[in-house]
């Protein structure tokens, strides 16, 4: 075998290696572009929808006067004579919060705190998925549901031996029934959020509290909720932003009366079923019932956006903490 | 004196501890909080139950096959069906696919392989895409009527109408799901096809999305799931009205969509409509449960441990 050796090379006149790439490669700064275009319509759409309300909203307000929208005066935009007082159909949607979260408030929080400190691995791993499709069954489904089988039960069983207002039985349509379903479609949203601050406690905490002869009750109560406390609330914030925005099983099953009313028998007209019942109308583009939507859908998003940011920012706080 | 949360949290842990140790026999407290926290749990677990329950025999008599072949009538509801608010649905939802997959992958991808979190533009999409996640879904039907259906872009209410404006709405959930499954990527995978000299770009499309696929699969059923549950948007951008023909295509004709359809039945006072709108209900949750199982299961078979 021979060993052939090389050429010694003459030192290198070269300039050093650079790491850039040799070509300036435009394709991949297009498709660079092409992507951030992507990411930025999530901006262009929420442009879009203040735009979509901001025009039509300044539109109503120079036909009809601040003082009359935030007013109490009957809500009744296509009726002669009309009226435009936003607080009834305000009062609808409170009702409604009202109701669905004195279900799923509590509920939810309870199911996060048996899923996440008793349940066994076994059990937990029935449980989560039977609550995930509990949050997958359509809305309208929940609303007929809410209209054809809760009203009539709530109707028969209504205690109609309370005294004054309360003993009234209700009509076919009323808050309760809404409500109640509502709060129920809700428990699972709740429930994860708060399971997902519960979890992301340190077990050392939890420990502790064991190794010092706490009972699981105690640790539940004194170390776990206190220490998931703003995801908790977070979890609060979520549903009641839910319950505000929710519209088929309201416009289904609360009725279509603006009532100013907060009374469980009472039908009510809410925000987001205004907006669904007159869509489902004729309504002629450019009269003031068009533009009336739009006042509607403005009050409705700035409730909303200030619920969520609260939210979000609960949301960053409770994984600043222990991540 | 002032003390930390956490100190307050130990201390108050501690103390309830050595109490405890003085008690003797059943934790009478203890049984009845855990009963309390079973009965919240059930409460979820009994209403679904029941509501499945109730929808199955409400609408057990009209679960036939006319059901998927009879156009919708006001006079004979034992004639009625949904074909046209199946063909309708199908054509919405070809679309939103179309249209949410590519911007939405698209978008994880620069979020999550190019964009620099520092930057302020950045963070504003971020922000952007958390809120989107939970404006009502009226709001986007508003837009969606203002902006698509009249206005500039002026389509008329179309089943694509429907399509853009669901789409808006189930963005956000591709988008997030999309991300996670990209960054699951191990890092390894990206540094090996770079060092062997493939662009960044090469890298992403030929090493990072085949692995990820997957997940951004799964993110998207469960977005379509949501997207044929959804009616309140749809009320605003046309599939209203009551249509006894099939929608001519994407972009002409009145178009309706199952929800809205069950929607309407739902709202007469006669019995035999209520019992044609849970029939169509136990075809659509039939429909969504299915597609959330093939999600969750892809999820399992496919979720890699690297």
């Amino acid at each position: 075998m021979t060993i052939v050796s090389a050429p010694i090379e003459p030192p290198s006149v070269e300039p050093p290696l650079s790491l850039e790439p040799s070509s300036r490669r435009l394709g991949e700064k297009a498709i660079v572009a092409l992507l951030f275009a992507a990411a930025a319509l999530a901006v262009l759409i929420t442009v879009g929808i203040v735009l979509a309300i901001a025009g039509p909203t300044v539109e109503f307000f120079r036909q009809i006067p601040f003082s009359r929208f935030f007013s109490t005066e009957p809500w009744a935009p296509n009726f002669v004579p009309d009226g435009f007082g936003v607080y009834s159909i305000l009062a609808g949607t409170a009702s409604i919060v009202l109701y669905s979260c004195m279900i799923a408030l509590p509920a939810g929080l309870g199911a996060a705190i048996y899923l996440n400190e008793y349940a066994s691995h076994r059990a937990r791993k029935i449980l989560k998925p039977v609550l995930e499709v509990l949050e997958g069954i359509p809305t309208v489904v929940y609303g007929l549901f809410a209209l054809a089988f809760v009203a009539p039960l709530l109707q028969q069983i209504w205690p109609t031996f309370l005294p004054g207002k309360l003993g009234d039985p209700p009509g076919f349509q009323f808050v309760l029934s809404a409500g109640v379903v509502l709060g129920i479609m809700i428990i699972p949203t709740v429930a994860s959020v708060s399971q997902d601050a519960m979890s992301a406690i340190p077990g050392g905490l939890r420990e502790a509290a064991y190794g010092l002869g706490s009972t699981k009750m105690q640790v539940a109560t004194k170390v776990v909720v206190p220490s998931a406390f703003s995801g908790i609330v977070a979890s609060f914030v979520l549903g009641l932003s839910r319950a505000v925005g929710e519209t088929m099983v309201v416009l289904m099953a609360a009725g279509a009366i603006a009532n100013l009313t907060l009374w469980p028998n009472d039908p009510v007209l809410t925000m987001t079923a205004f907006i669904g019942r007159t869509a489902t109308g004729d309504v002629g583009f450019g009269t003031t019932t068009y533009y009336t939507l739009f006042a509607v859908a403005a009050l409705l998003f700035v409730i909303t956006l200030v619920i969520n940011t609260i939210s979000i920012a609960l949301v960053r706080k409770f994984r600043e903490v222990y991540e | 004196m002032r003390q930390s949360g956490r100190t307050r949290i130990a201390v108050d842990a501690a103390r309830a501890g050595t109490e405890s140790l003085e008690r003797r026999g059943i934790d009478v407290k203890g049984e009845l909080f855990r009963a309390v926290l079973l009965l919240c749990i059930s409460i979820g677990i009994v209403m679904l139950a029941t509501l499945l329950a109730y929808v199955i025999v409400a609408g057990w008599p009209r679960l036939d096959l006319s059901l998927f072949t009879e156009m919708p009538s006001t006079r004979d509801p034992n004639t009625s069906g949904f074909l046209p608010a199946i063909v309708g649905t199908l054509y919405v939802m070809i679309g939103v696919l179309v249209t949410t997959v590519p911007i939405g992958v698209s978008a994880a991808i620069y979020l999550e392989e190019y964009a620099d979190s520092s930057k302020w533009y950045n963070r504003l999409i971020e922000v952007n895409i958390q809120n989107l996640a939970a404006v009502p879904s009226i709001v986007f039907g508003i837009l969606g009527l203002a902006f698509i259906v009249r206005g500039p872009w002026g389509l008329g209410f179309v089943a694509f109408a429907g399509s853009l404006t669901l789409m808006m709405m189930v963005l956000p959930t591709v988008i997030i799901a999309s991300r996670e499954a990209i960054r699951g990527v191990p890092s390894t995978l990206r540094h090996a096809s770079l060092g062997l000299g493939a662009t960044r770009w090469q890298t992403v499309s030929r090493q990072v999305l085949p692995v990820s696929l997957p997940g951004i699969l799964t993110g998207t059923i469960l977005a379509m799931s949501r997207a044929i549950g959804e009616t309140a948007p749809l009320l605003l951008v046309g599939a209203t009205t009551f249509v006894r023909f099939l929608p001519e295509g994407l972009f002409d004709g009145a178009y309706s969509v199952i929800t809205v359809q069950i929607f309407q039945w739902a709202m007469r006072p006669q019995e035999e409509f209520r019992t044609l709108a849970a029939a169509g209900s136990i075809v659509l949750v039939a429909l969504l449960l299915l597609m959330n199982s093939v999600a969750i299961w892809l999820r399992n078979k496919y979720s890699r441990a690297y």
